[in-house]
């Protein structure tokens, strides 16, 4: 035994032997029971009316007490780990819990009012504190705004990316690929601002979906380009080479080869862009106003959408607007939800596939 | 003894040492099978100038494209350089310093100071809740959780991902914000004698529509994209780095700090800045939970304050033709904040090249 | 310093897929053991038993025993990260930290034990990267970047990181298979001044370098397709370069199969 602490106390190495103080494994699980427990317990009895400080109490607990039993038992290294372990627990409760309550608190409120009628009709003579009306006007809007901004922005942005990954060399290209991060970070409301002085203040136009599907084509752009620039750099060479060595031009090899070896992930990449630019509200609470009537025409006058129809009724702050923003919240997150989940088949389905 | 079959002259090094899409000259001549096999239907008109006129329209087509972003880029920095400095010029009061808005008032007196100090702190508390909770729920999905748990997880981050900022707004207006009042008459209590955390005895118990509240909903909103991105990262890291650490006898979590995290510290960065820029821009969110105001209160638990984004969006209904332009002035210098970010995040990166990883 | 393994009916899984069978055999101190047998024969498994980095590998498991002298590595209450400080591991592609400098990498180990002393750390990088035949050529650049070395370079920087927490045994996993001649070369030098302070095993698929450098030699081989990797036969390195006991040993040698 002297031995041993002699040895320790030389090497630099401390602690050869192989068997150290283990804690069973059922520890870490009771010292989480241990924990929530207390933390109950302390948050009633002192009264803390939120539910967050008794989870914040109990999760701080966890963490102290893994610590210090695996410190008593397994040593300062193994404590260590413990901690970090604990801790990484701890940040996926803490983070699931907001994240849960959001997805849980939008169903249970918004399931009651989406019927029918809800869906087919407009807000047109419905008074804002009496129930009824709908969004059928804002689903319209949302359909079009977003169908005009990825008719503009998805051609543009496979050209470009065409362009960056095929031909690009040289001082264009690396400017190019420069504007398009700077692009990326372009904050949505700067988008409209842009839109807003150019075609509204100077060129005089009046509000309308098409100058906020103007400002949503902005925002989609550089994520196409990014997307589709990925998916074209996976395309192996020898492809290309193999139809070079066919004889066929460039553009054809792009647009009959390389372009479809691509296709599933450049769909991708343009679905989660459009899931992306259909939940964006600052551009066209600034570019399309808001009105409670239909209108199908997206190039003239005011035209409502849905996440401009949760804020406008958000703010006119009583329970039955509060009750129809959460059905419409509902409504535009199981389309965003819908455009990921078809964007994620996509990928799926057209995946390249080992051996065929 | 046979003749060798004449070989065809090629060079056998030609895919490797070309440079990846360069060009080929093309023959002269296509023999109409292959014409037919790649799909060209009009076999008997020349190939040559059919090909030469086609590759030039497509080029033109996507190197076109290429510049109209540039322009795009250009007009944005054009028209709202120019909107803002006719209302910057008309200001009676400093633009930086300046706390109230009244850009329609005669004389008009507006500046950002109030805006910048919300959004900075705001911001602040977004980034110094979301980053480290990212992380571990990135480090949770790649490195410890029980795999079958794993994959449905980052599926539901990506997800979450998706979710509109407006519906965080409105859940965190009608859900989070009665939530957070426990928190907050606690955090003053304890925490108040650090005086950033204390509140004004004024505003006790009213509802906490301030900027702690403003940065817990940005942290929760910018989670999941951090996550996403990292956990991307920490998936990269190779194996064998992880296990020349494990096979020094190193715990999980040495291994993590060895391998794993310097390895994913560039992609963790950008993720962040990303995370970062939505914080920065980010309007309907801010815009439902803040109680706006012109005072500039370093008491982040009272409620007031503003944000560049949420002030463009509550003042843009009301404002007429110098409003616009001074709000539109705003919106350039949260613009210019926004590249210096991700500018500063570049910088960063390429400082630790060399020792990045990426020639391993 | 350096110990006795002693293996005794050791079987390893992937799952529910055996991966080696029954294995047993013992492996002296001081001496270089060469692992040799057709690919997928279970060679590097084995090894990877033998520190337990096996298991780190999800649905890993082993059964059996593996005793360090006296102490089973697969007992109750042993930890694998300790097991691991005390059987150093090389791999087949040489892995220096690539966030890490020269000096870094060799002192990682003892880092993560909680040495922080400046001139203990700078006494030890000189003892291992010249117990690894590697001072000389990066004493002029230790912060470096490990990853700037060529690649028998950094694979000295390997055993030189892994030597630096003074192991008792030293595994190596076809190491000099990513490497050119001459740094195959230096790194076989390297091994027979090693064996003189660790227990070293090698797995090798050259029969040439495992003629060289081992004194022991074992060969493994499938008892069949889709069937577990087994122990074929140990002996002398001598013995079974030129006579070996088993029909199959002869065949693999004399490049019959494999």
């Amino acid at each position: 035994m002297s031995a041993q602490a002699n040895h320790r106390a030389t090497s630099p190495l401390a602690g050869r032997t192989l068997t150290s103080g283990r804690l069973p494994t059922w520890a870490p699980a009771a010292t989480a029971v241990a924990a929530i427990a207390v933390g109950c317990a302390i948050g009633a009895g002192a009264g803390l009316s939120s539910h967050i400080q008794w989870g914040l109490i109990a999760a701080l607990l966890f963490v102290a007490g893994n610590y210090a039993v695996a410190a008593r038992v397994e040593g300062p290294r193994q404590a260590k780990d413990r901690l970090a372990t604990s801790l990484v627990w701890v940040c996926f409760i803490l983070a699931v819990i907001p994240l849960v309550s959001l997805t849980v608190y939008t169903i249970q409120k918004g399931a009651g009012v989406i019927s029918g009628t809800f869906l087919t009709h407009s807000m047109n003579g419905v008074i804002s504190s009496e129930p009824g009306g709908g969004i059928y006007h804002a689903i319209m809007g949302t359909l079009e705004q977003v169908g005009l901004a990825t008719l503009i922005a998805a051609p543009i942005g496979l050209l470009t990316a065409v362009y960056l990954v095929e031909y690009g060399r040289g001082r264009l290209a690396r400017t190019v690929t420069f504007f398009v991060d700077v692009m990326t970070g372009v904050p949505s409301i700067v988008a409209g601002l842009f839109v807003l002085s150019f075609w509204i203040i100077i060129l005089g136009f009046s509000f309308s979906g098409f100058a906020g599907s103007m400002a949503l084509s902005i925002l989609m752009m550089p994520v196409v380009v990014r997307s589709t620039e990925e998916m074209l750099k996976l395309v192996p060479n020898e492809l290309r080479e193999a139809s070079y060595a066919l004889g066929v031009p460039k553009w054809k090899t792009i647009v009959r080869i390389v372009i479809p070896t691509a296709i599933g992930g450049i769909t991708t990449g343009i679905m989660l862009a459009i899931a992306r630019i259909t939940g964006e509200t600052a551009p066209v609470l600034l570019l399309c106003f808001t009105t409670d009537v239909i209108n199908t025409n997206p190039f003239q006058d005011a035209q409502e959408s849905l996440p401009l129809y949760i804020w406008h009724q958000y703010s006119l702050g009583n329970d039955q607007t509060y009750a129809r923003a959460w059905g419409a919240a509902l409504v535009l997150i199981a389309i965003v939800m819908g455009l990921n989940l078809i964007a994620r088949g996509i990928a799926r389905w057209r995946s390249p596939k080992a051996g065929h | 003894m046979d003749t060798p079959s004449p070989t065809v002259p090629q060079d056998r090094d030609d895919g490797r040492n070309h440079p990846p899409h360069d060009t080929v000259d093309l023959p002269a001549q296509l023999p109409s099978a292959l014409a037919q096999a790649t799909g060209q239907s009009g076999v008997s008109s020349p190939p040559k100038a059919g090909n030469r006129i086609g590759d030039t329209l497509f080029l033109a087509a996507s190197r076109g494209s290429g510049i109209l972003l540039l322009c795009i880029m250009a007009a944005i920095a054009i028209f709202l350089g120019w909107q803002a400095s006719k209302s910057i010029g008309s200001n009676h009061g400093n633009f930086f310093t300046t706390f109230e808005w009244n850009a329609d008032a005669t004389p008009p007196v507006f500046g950002i100071a109030v805006l910048l100090f919300g959004t900075v702190v705001s911001s602040v508390i977004a980034m110094a809740v979301a980053v480290p909770v990212a992380m571990g729920i990135a480090l949770f999905i790649s490195h410890y959780a029980p795999r079958r748990l794993a994959q449905p997880i980052a599926y539901l981050v990506d997800l979450l991902a998706a979710v509109p900022s407006i519906v965080y707004g409105l859940w965190g207006a009608l859900f989070l914000v009665p939530h957070m009042n426990g928190l907050t008459s606690w955090m003053n209590d304890y925490l108040g004698w650090t005086y950033v955390f204390g509140q004004s005895d004024s505003v006790a118990g009213s509802a906490p529509r301030n900027l702690f509240t403003v940065g817990v909903l940005l942290a929760i909103m910018i989670l999941p994209i951090i996550t996403a991105v990292s956990r991307e990262v920490f998936r990269q890291v190779p194996r064998m780095h992880e296990e020349a650490a494990l096979a020094l006898g190193a715990t999980r979590w040495e291994m993590i700090r060895t391998a794993v995290l310097p390895f994913g510290r560039p992609g963790v960065i950008s993720a962040s800045m990303l995370g970062l820029g939505r914080a920065l821009g980010e309007t309907m969110a801010v815009a439902t939970v803040l109680s706006p105001s012109d005072k500039l209160n370093l008491h982040i638990m009272d409620p007031g304050g503003g944000t560049f984004a949420q002030n463009i969006a509550a003042k843009f209904g009301e404002a007429f033709d110098n409003g616009r332009s001074a709000l539109i002035a705003s919106g350039l210098m949260l613009f210019v904040i926004t590249l210096l970010v991700n500018a500063g995040a570049r910088m960063i990166i390429a400082r630790r090249k060399e020792f990045s990883g990426a020639n391993a | 310093m350096a110990k006795r393994i002693d293996v005794s009916g050791l079987s390893a899984y992937y799952g529910s897929f055996k991966g080696i069978e029954d294995i047993s055999m013992t492996i002296e101190p001081r001496s270089v053991t060469a692992f040799i047998g057709p690919s997928g024969c279970g060679k590097s498994t084995f090894l990877r038993t033998l520190n337990r980095m096996h298991e780190v590998i999800p649905g890993a498991r082993v059964e059996g025993k593996v005793m360090l002298d006296d102490e089973n590595l697969y007992g109750a209450g042993v930890d694998p990260v300790a097991v691991r400080r005390t059987v150093g591991m090389v791999f087949q592609r040489p892995n220096p930290f690539p966030t890490m400098s020269i000096y870094d990498n060799v002192v990682a180990g003892l880092r993560l034990a909680g040495v922080r002393k400046k001139s203990l750390l700078d006494a030890v990088v000189e003892k291992s990267l010249k117990g690894a035949n590697l001072w000389n050529e990066v004493k002029d650049r230790l912060n470096k970047p490990g990853a700037g070395l060529s690649g028998g370079q950094q694979q000295r920087l390997c055993i030189a990181r892994a030597i630096a927490v003074e192991p008792q045994v030293l595994l190596m996993d076809e190491p000099c298979s990513a490497l050119d001649p001459i740094s195959t070369l230096a790194v076989e030098d390297l091994i027979g001044e090693l064996k003189s302070q660790f227990t070293i095993v090698i797995v090798t698929h050259n029969m040439q370098q495992a003629a060289r450098v081992s004194d022991r030699t074992a060969f493994f081989n499938l008892a069949g397709v889709g069937q577990p990797g087994r122990l074929v036969e140990i002996d002398d390195t001598q013995r079974i370069f030129s006579n070996p006991s088993v029909q199959a040993t002869e065949d693999y040698i004399s490049g019959r199969f494999g």
